[in-house]
């Protein structure tokens, strides 16, 4: 679980499972709570999980979360297998979604996921290959002052 | 005010946090759009929402929302309300449409998220 350059741990998040969706994110928010991390970081780093830990129980068939932290960063990495993101310029615009019905009475598929992502985070990228999966980069930097 | 008073002018049904209607709501944003709410939300929110699922108590969580209000009479699934017990968010039910409950709140001097932090959002 952690060893000399910080601590690391991974998540499985289950496509289309919305029962358990958000576990994960709950379960980092509280590992970062424990570690002592800024309330302010906590926070922005929830809703970025959140948000992308409900686009792979969306979108896509499997995904996992790594968490790593270090004394000078946060990172999330997450990865998943699915669908992909056809045009992520498009998927980074506000109010763009390709959200099915059954996603929109979950409260979610409003197109805001990837861009509050992008809103809390301090860097983040974004690789996606169509019909393959997607792979997101969170990362939050530490010695910041807020 | 108190979420006492917000239960009071809300006629609102307790469904968990009876002993914690004492805690202080300092502003309040409604909506069924667990997006936007995670767009908007701030720390300490009173959030009203029609949406049910256990998805409107977990983004209540994420965000820090201090109370949850239900409107329409809905009340959340039981896998929401443990997990409200769980994370210690009361949970209000009221049988006002969102228009109407939002509306009385306000009328009584409860800000919205915008107002209160003068941000951008709802």
């Amino acid at each position: 679980m952690s060893s000399e350059d910080g601590f690391h741990q991974k998540f499985k998040i289950s496509g289309g499972d919305f029962s358990k969706a958000g576990m994960v994110s709950t379960k980092v928010k509280e590992i970062l709570q424990e570690i002592g991390i800024s309330p302010t970081i906590v926070r922005r780093a929830a809703i970025a999980t959140y948000e992308a830990e409900m686009n792979v129980v969306m979108y896509a068939d499997i995904g996992e979360l790594t968490l790593n932290i270090t004394p000078d960063i946060v990172h999330f990495r997450l990865e998943d297998e699915g669908q992909g993101i056809e045009n992520i310029e498009k998927a980074m615009q506000e109010g763009f979604s390709t959200a099915t019905e059954e996603m929109r009475e979950m409260g979610f598929g409003a197109g805001m996921g990837l861009p509050n992502i992008k809103r809390n985070a301090d860097e983040f990228k974004i690789v996606s290959h169509p019909g393959k999966g997607t792979t997101l980069d969170i990362i939050f930097h530490l010695n910041q002052t807020i | 005010m108190q979420l006492r008073e917000v239960q009071k002018l809300l006629k609102a049904d307790v469904i968990y946090g009876e002993d914690r209607l004492d805690i202080e709501i300092e502003f309040a944003g409604g909506s069924d759009l667990m997006s936007d709410v995670l767009a908007f939300g701030k720390p300490g929110i009173l959030l009203l929402t029609g949406l049910s699922n256990a998805q409107s108590v977990r983004t209540a969580d994420i965000i820090e929302a201090r109370a949850i209000v239900y409107v329409r009479g809905k009340k959340p699934t039981e896998d929401g309300i443990e997990l409200a017990k769980k994370r210690g968010i009361p949970v209000l039910s009221t049988s006002y449409m969102m228009y109407m409950a939002c509306g009385i709140l306000y009328s009584h001097g409860l800000p919205g998220v915008s107002n209160f932090q003068n941000t951008d959002g709802l």
